[in-house]
């Protein structure tokens, strides 16, 4: 187990390397002077010119790119060009959103999607799996923004039962957090546990044709014992896979609907700094998700071994 | 699925109503102020994102004077002044008792710091060439201050109301970008990054004091989470509302009220004077007559804006309608462009920028000039590369953009600024301009201006940007023009 770990915690640090090069290479050459977006077309050359001296921006690139790592191998991520204060601020402050919505999302995601799979495939052909099936195709196909207009259009504007959008803060009150991110987590756990009970569904009856189930149900198990028993143990291995990459791609990847509900998260955070060409800003976020998804990944390795005790001797 | 949201909607039932209570009770006192984009400082002095002075003008700074509804100028923080030896020197009585946020108080050293630092040497001030002019400024006593200029320059006082002018205080200038300080009659209480800006009545305030207790301005940048907001009540006002395609339906709603205002934003097709085809003044003119401006207004932004024949808003005093020099005459146009040797037709590029005004603008135009035989190859930027590419490097032939800042025709006599446009006549009668003062003269050397570019065809004008709000119809006070980019608060109340 440990040799196991120590041989991904290598490769993780290669792969983390790798991205940092990318990551500042593809932001540093789209067109666009962080300077001049600032100060707009009225800016006179030496305004320019000092603020460009201010951002450290008039360094060459080389010696940038190497202050960066060096920076974020101390922990530090540099200061935002646009916000003028550190990025490691400004991403705590989007994680104190983003990250407990998509702790949300895929709780709610995970609480809809295993019953459902575990239903669907102990009854398969009958009426409950076509339910579960039928339901979930719908949910994939549905556009999350979409359903999050309709939830705003339902819940916001016809019941007044919350607000269209927006993040009061954890400070005015855990519940009224709870309460903001509420629409939106929904909105994102849909189409996720439709996803989520689909892969459980099938993996589920896989694991239902194998040999070791077979023995089980000969020594005497009814159908739904051994599902429950024998096979959902082992069919938790692809649904952690997919866990795993929609953990990634729900904290950033949730800017549509955080647009929607124009929430403060770090999708946003991220996009802002694109158009405002806060290049410190998109590459050390940029990096921290990268850092995000390496980690995720590694976890989900780790637990796949503890899945899978065959998987810890190879 | 469906069991699974009614036992969310009843559990957030309760939170709901306490929630409903204290959203009652702020909203009889304060006000929501919906806005597309969030400043990315709070200091208006160091950079010029319009959301920043959306915010703190007239509301958290103050200058020595300010723009008022109607782009006039008056006093702010100088009582009054006197202009004399030929326009070159700016005596302003101070008024007294004025304190900042912070409690330090007001007085000549405030004024003079907040000028000196324009200017500076590695100063940040976006407009800092407004003030060039200046070459002095000396604290006579501490409620007078002289201000010296080494020209005249004739806006002098205009320039000085721009947010980019505020007085700040030495104590606190160095963080004003993300707890400004200043003397107005709201006081900066919170910024909840991303979401939004929270502000306070300042009790302490030395004029008429704010009826609103605060203001929170909450950053909304979808139009369809705008429509949302403003139906579900959230907020009380969307000035500068993003989507005007919803207008006429919000406006049928009793709750709201649609106040259609007008706007200093010129938008214009801006032309590289300087680019084959286009140096020749008929292309130019062509184009000018190939545009069918009531077509686009409608197009492109739902019947919402005003006809422009020139760069300079129609509703300011000193403006010259040109519109019929400019009249859409599409075969004028083709006759013109045969006459410039472009019978079988020419390509350009039309460059535009993210605003949905140039983007939706963009198609109609170009589909108008195709229709006199003018190809257009269109790319759409972010604001970035536009910058760069259109505003910085002049690679482009046409682009879509509006010119938002008050009374900048002045642009035009900058030979290097991207329009390309070289004009001794128009440099000559500028320059006259800024050493005038007296404004009947100055009057009829802005119409003469107005006339030149016009004459010259420098750009296509189109139309004035409108500026549509929507607001709660019990909320009044707000400003329904918009001279400068602000929201100003102080006249603000319920009814």
């Amino acid at each position: 187990m440990l040799r196991y770990a120590l041989r991904r915690l290598a490769s993780l640090g290669l792969s983390l390397l790798l991205a940092s090069a990318v990551i500042f290479a593809v932001v540093e050459v789209i067109p666009g002077d962080p300077a001049s977006y600032m100060l707009g077309i009225n800016a006179s050359e030496d305004t320019l010119a000092a603020v460009r001296a201010d951002l450290g921006l008039d360094r060459p690139v080389i010696e940038r790119y190497a202050l960066w790592l060096a920076g974020m191998a101390q922990g530090d991520f540099g200061d935002s060009y646009a916000y003028r204060t550190p990025v490691a601020g400004l991403v705590a402050e989007r994680l104190a959103v983003s990250l407990p919505l998509t702790v949300y999302a895929l709780v709610l995601s995970t609480l809809l999607a295993i019953p459902a799979g575990l239903l669907a495939a102990s009854r398969r052909g009958r009426a409950a799996d076509w339910g579960v099936m039928g339901v979930t195709q719908l949910g994939v196909a549905t556009p999350n923004f979409w359903f999050a207009i309709l939830l705003v259009v339902i819940f916001a504007i016809n019941l007044r039962w919350v607000s269209a959008g927006g993040f009061p803060g954890w400070d005015k009150g855990f519940w009224l957090g709870v309460k903001a991110l509420t629409l939106p987590a929904v909105a994102l756990a849909l189409p996720q546990a439709s996803i989520l009970a689909r892969v459980m569904r099938s993996a589920l009856l896989d694991t239902m044709d194998e040999d070791f189930v077979r023995t089980a149900r000969a020594k005497g198990l009814s159908r739904g014992q051994a599902l429950r028993r024998h096979a959902f143990r082992n069919a938790l291995i692809p649904v952690l896979t997919i866990l795993g990459l929609q953990f990634s791609f729900l904290i950033a990847g949730g800017i549509i609907i955080e647009n929607v509900f124009f929430l403060p998260g770090l999708g946003r955070l991220v996009f802002q700094g694109i158009a405002q060409r806060d290049l410190i800003l998109v590459e050390s976020v940029t990096m921290l998700l990268v850092f995000a998804v390496i980690v995720v990944a590694f976890l989900v390795d780790l637990a796949y071994a503890w899945v899978d005790p065959r998987l810890r001797r190879r | 699925m469906a069991s699974a949201l009614i036992r969310l909607a009843r559990a957030g039932l309760g939170a709901i109503a306490l929630a409903a209570l204290a959203a009652g009770v702020a909203e009889a006192r304060g006000a929501t102020i919906g806005m597309q984009l969030e400043p990315p400082v709070l200091d208006p002095t160091a950079g010029a994102a319009a959301a920043i002075d959306e915010i703190v003008y007239s509301n958290i700074f103050e200058g020595l004077v300010k723009f008022a509804e109607d782009g006039s100028i008056v006093p702010g923080l100088a009582e009054s002044w006197e202009i004399s030896d030929f326009g070159l020197v700016y005596t302003f009585k101070l008024r007294s008792g004025v304190k900042f946020h912070d409690g330090t108080d007001f007085d000549a050293e405030d004024v003079k710091f907040s000028l000196d630092r324009i200017s500076a040497e590695g100063s940040q001030n976006a407009q800092k060439a407004l003030y060039a002019s200046i070459l002095e400024t000396a604290v006579i006593d501490p409620m007078t201050v002289r201000i010296t200029l080494s020209q005249p320059t004739g806006a002098f006082l205009f320039y000085l109301a721009w947010g980019d002018a505020v007085i700040v205080a030495p104590e606190s200038a160095a963080t004003n970008a993300e707890t400004p300080v200043g003397t107005g009659p709201f006081k900066f209480a919170n910024w909840a990054k991303g979401d939004s800006v929270e502000i306070v009545r300042n009790d302490e305030y030395w004029g008429a004091k704010a009826k609103l207790d605060g203001a929170v301005f909450k950053f909304i940048s979808d139009p369809n989470a705008a429509f949302a907001a403003v139906m579900a009540e959230d907020i009380d006002a969307f000035p500068g509302f993003p989507a005007p395609e919803i207008l006429d339906q919000l406006a049928a709603d009793p709750r709201f009220l649609v106040v259609v205002g007008s706007s200093e934003g010129e938008t214009i097709l801006s032309t590289n004077n300087k680019a084959g085809p286009l140096a020749d003044v008929r292309v130019r003119a062509a184009i000018a007559h190939a545009i069918d401006r009531k077509a686009l207004i409608d197009g492109a932004m739902y019947g919402y804006g005003a006809p422009i024949g020139t760069h300079f808003a129609p509703h300011h005093p000193d403006y010259v309608d040109l519109t019929l020099q400019s009249a859409y005459d599409p075969e004028f146009s083709k006759k013109l462009l045969a006459e410039a040797g472009y019978e079988g037709g020419l390509t350009l590029r039309l460059k535009l920028p993210p605003p949905s005004y140039a983007r939706r603008g963009g198609e109609i135009v170009a589909s108008q000039l195709r229709a006199v035989g003018i190809e257009t190859e269109i790319s759409n930027l972010e604001w970035a590369a536009w910058l760069e590419e259109v505003f910085k490097k002049k690679d482009y032939d046409l682009t879509i953009v509006s010119h938002t800042e008050p009374f900048d025709i002045g642009i035009y006599a900058r030979p290097d600024y991207y329009f390309n446009y070289d004009s001794a006549e128009f440099q000559t009668t500028f320059a006259m301009l800024e050493r005038t003062s007296d404004p009947a003269e100055r009057s009829s050397l802005v119409k003469a201006l107005e006339r030149i570019i016009a004459d010259d065809y420098v750009n296509g004008y189109l139309f004035q940007l409108a500026r549509t709000s929507v607001q709660n119809a019990s909320l009044k006070g707000l400003w329904k023009h918009s001279p400068t980019q602000a929201n100003d608060l102080t006249k603000a109340y319920w009814e």
